[in-house]
């Protein structure tokens, strides 16, 4: 088969809000840019965000980036990386503001400044009271985001490649990444995108749990290319289960709503989160919240006639409010839950909603790998943004709004990193290998002529049943383990995929089995990954880490306060430290401390 | 309501690959308790026969991905309850755009007409460096408009679009014209309105309002043509 080679200064796959951003710096910067994207530009997954982007503007209450920072550092349970912490905070009020300049919607104050709402975890004073940081259109900001960020690329004169599925990284043999190969959607047609520089910006794989908020998209389609490839995986064990997916529907409703002043409430009514978080209450981290929920239920005070769910209760805020700033969850709840909230209460749960972990970078948007001794080391040509990177500013829990921050401060700093090493000359079109293409011919080929094989549905389908149950919430050593067998199975079976559909027009089959090779190398890192972390920190806690003075809250500081790195070949684990120091002087490092909120 | 049920549907199938024309599918599923939307049916007829074709995305109604006819109206599959549907469920391509394969169409003249209007803020003052002030009640301006998600329900579904897709820039690239027209930081209204100015691109809505009558986010296009007729005639007074 004849593969078509297409030549580009840069690459960038994925066009949600990291590729989006990064786009138009390399866009404005005038170089020959190729963004290949499987949806067309505006139905990516930031498209579902709700509730806001954090930036310290101070527009309502008095707020500043130190606060922002300490915040997400012990959000994050100590395992984010300080110094890509200390970059993102500092530069948030800066990536808003631009935001606002190329047109986003933002709700305003009465004195025209960009509106701005409590969230969960986010705190004035080093955790003392909430604070109003999340910047806000309504509670579509992801929406207004996306659009805002595809409309000035538009204006940017933009290269889209759109329903273009990339489908595996290309390198040399020195291990430099000289770009990927695609699917063309609508004809089937593989070609290669050659380039001197690669940004994966390809979002989450959310779907490889059975209960998801995630699009059917999310499949981690940039983290098992880059896994297939050699390139260890961060802390694939940290997902963020949000507090409040829509019971039975898995939808979102944004923590916005808490942050509008929506309570909790189990089946007797009790505002729950009072016994868990004192102080922030409803307000308190995702992880702490989704645990005292699932605690609610496991005790038998869920509500239904199932008890499997709790109720997120607005009724006592004013109609007015609810249309003005909750629009949109109104009509998710009619939609999904049959609820008016306006009336009546929401029933949720906690549902899978975020991937922390993913492709190692430095806060410059450079893929960094271990390499002769070094930990950090950075690939040529090859750099990752959003969901898909792990800088690591979430490390082992995300604060809500940090994630519409991370993909506008990381997919702005990849660009700049980008133009920055292209201007300089440092980036070579470097010659193709003889067999860049063939892997993906060769699963392609497979896909064609298998028989006897597995129906993809149905494997996709016990991954995820095998996920919900063996790496929830809460997790249990005995449980885990046997995940890890199960996971083991399940991804022999997904080699053996077989389609019905050999159509070269529009086969969504082939699709999926393309994404389900994906979503697989995400399910086992997490699992192995989840296995191996003997203590309890962020969203993983585990049953068999004892809350002492020694480890509060599980947590084992001396054995475990490092990053995980899962290598898909050999199923093998290698570790790296935390980086606890800033990048400046301009702040202290936040000093280890038990988490309550 | 019975935990299972079988439903049927009659689906627009064409795949160039291997059909001479397109042709209607009579296929039925039985759904479990937990389907019930559309999308959910589909998903569940795919898992049965993968060679059926749609686009799908966020399944909530904000991606805009699987717009296609349903029953007759065009419609968001995700947002399309399954309690009071008619069967047979009849799925058909949205109507006026090139099909590629089955309810999958080519959208590129869609896009062409939204991306004609200038669809992005223009403001040549040198950028502040904060945010440039709004009050609440000139934001209020863009509500019904910006939460457009370009599912193209409504331009394949107003007669006008269908008959001069080349010309006519359609209910959702007006809407979104209207939205930077509305928008007190935008600059160019008087540019805006030369490049609506034209016997096809504005004045070939005649007001027929199917586009309201599917919007699945209920927004109302035609509203906001009535208020580019409005500039247009007080900038010619």
């Amino acid at each position: 088969m004849k593969v078509a080679k297409r030549t580009f200064d840069a690459v960038i796959v994925g066009a949600g809000g990291a590729g989006l951003r990064a786009a138009l710096q390399l866009s404005e910067a005038g170089m020959k840019t190729a963004v290949l994207t499987k949806v067309f530009p505006t139905r990516s997954h930031t498209v579902a965000a709700q509730g806001g982007v954090a930036a310290s503007l101070g527009n309502s209450t008095e707020d500043n980036w130190h606060w922002h920072m300490y915040d997400t550092v012990k959000g994050s349970d100590w395992l984010g990386d300080q110094d890509a912490i200390e970059f993102m905070v500092k530069k948030a009020n800066e990536v808003v503001v631009e935001l606002e300049h190329y047109g986003m919607p933002f709700d305003r104050t009465d004195n025209g400044k960009i509106y701005q709402r409590p969230f969960g975890g986010h705190s004035q004073n080093y955790g003392q009271t909430p604070v109003s940081r999340s910047c806000a259109a309504a509670d579509r900001t992801g929406h207004a985001m996306l659009h805002a960020l595809y409309q000035r690329n538009v204006r940017a004169n933009t290269q889209f490649f759109v329903e273009w599925m990339a489908m595996d990284l290309i390198r040399n043999a020195n291990g430099d990444v000289l770009g990927v190969t695609a699917m063309e959607m609508e004809t089937g047609e593989v070609s290669i995108f050659h380039a001197k520089a690669t940004i994966f910006a390809t979002g989450g794989a959310g779907r490889i749990y059975y209960s998801s908020t995630n699009a059917f998209i999310n499949t981690g389609d940039g983290v098992g290319m880059a896994a297939r490839a050699g390139i260890p995986l961060e802390d694939m064990e940290f997902w963020q289960f949000h507090p409040t997916g829509v019971a039975g529907a898995g939808v979102l409703i944004t923590e916005g709503v808490r942050g509008e002043g929506g309570i909790l409430r189990n089946a007797s009514g009790e505002r729950f989160m009072e016994r868990y978080a004192p102080n922030l209450k409803d307000l308190a981290s995702r992880d702490v919240v989704s645990r005292a929920m699932t605690t609610e239920i496991n005790e038998g005070r869920g509500a239904g006639s199932a008890k499997d769910h709790v109720l997120l209760d607005i009724t006592h805020l004013s109609p007015e409010t609810i249309n003005k700033r909750l629009p949109g969850i109104r009509e998710i709840s009619i939609q999904f839950a049959g609820v008016d909230p306006i009336k009546a209460l929401i029933p949720v749960v906690p549902t899978c909603h975020y991937q922390m972990g993913g492709i190692p970078t430095n806060y410059k948007g450079q893929v960094v790998v271990p390499k002769d001794g070094e930990k950090n080391v950075p690939i040529v040509g090859f750099y990752a943004a959003g969901e898909c990177a792990c800088a690591s500013v979430h490390g082992a829990n995300r604060l809500g709004t940090n994630s519409l921050l991370d993909l506008l401060v990381f997919g702005k700093a990849a660009g700049e990193t980008v133009v920055s090493d292209f201007q300089s000359g440092q980036l070579k079109l470097q010659p193709l290998p003889e067999d860049a293409a063939d892997v993906s011919l060769a699963r392609i080929a497979r896909l064609e002529t298998q028989t006897g094989g597995e129906d993809v549905h149905e494997v996709r389908l016990e991954m995820q049943r095998t996920m919900q149950k063996h790496a929830g919430v809460f997790r249990f050593a005995d449980v885990l383990k046997e995940g890890v067998t199960k996971i083991m199975d399940v991804a022999e079976r997904a080699k053996r995929t077989q389609i019905k559909d050999k159509s070269k027009v529009w086969n969504t089959a082939r699709t999926e089995a393309l994404e389900l090779d994906n979503l697989i190398e995400v399910a086992k890192a997490t699992m192995v990954s989840a296995e191996a972390r003997k203590e309890s920190r962020g969203a993983h806690v585990r049953d068999d880490a004892l809350d002492c003075a020694e480890t509060p809250n599980g947590r084992d500081d001396k054995n475990w306060l490092k990053h995980t790195l899962w290598y898909s070949e050999g199923n093998r684990l290698d570790y790296k430290p935390v980086n606890l120091q800033p990048m400046s002087a301009d702040v202290e490092p936040i000093a280890l401390a038990k988490r309550t909120y | 309501m019975s935990s299972k049920r079988t439903v049927q549907f009659k689906i627009y199938r064409y795949d160039p690959d291997k059909d001479d024309k397109p042709y209607m599918q009579d296929i039925s599923v039985e759904l479990e308790e937990s389907d019930k939307k559309l999308l959910d049916a589909l998903v569940r007829l795919k898992a049965k026969d993968d060679t059926l074709s749609f686009r799908r995305s966020c399944r909530e109604g904000v991606c805009g991905s699987d717009a296609m006819n349903i029953n007759g109206k065009n419609g968001l599959a995700c947002l399309t309850s399954m309690d009071d549907i008619v069967q047979p469920i009849t799925l058909r391509p949205l109507p006026g755009l090139p099909v590629i394969r089955d309810v999958i169409v080519d959208m590129t003249q869609f896009f062409k007409q939204y991306h004609s209007i200038k669809p992005y803020l223009i403001n040549n003052d040198p950028a502040p460096e904060r945010e440039r002030l709004q009050s609440p009640e000139d934001r209020e301006e863009l509500n019904g408009l910006y939460e457009c998600i370009l599912c193209a329900c409504c331009s394949t579904s107003c007669p006008s679009f269908w008959w001069n897709p080349d010309k006519f820039v359609g209910p959702a690239g007006l809407l979104a014209a209207y939205r930077f027209l509305a928008d007190t930081r935008d600059q160019a209204t008087s540019e805006r309105l030369d490049n609506l100015e034209d016997p096809y691109r504005l004045f070939r809505c005649h007001s027929i309002m199917n586009c309201v009558d599917v919007c699945p986010k209920n927004l109302n296009p035609t509203k906001a043509i009535g208020k580019i007729k409005d500039m247009m005639l007080r900038r010619a007074v």
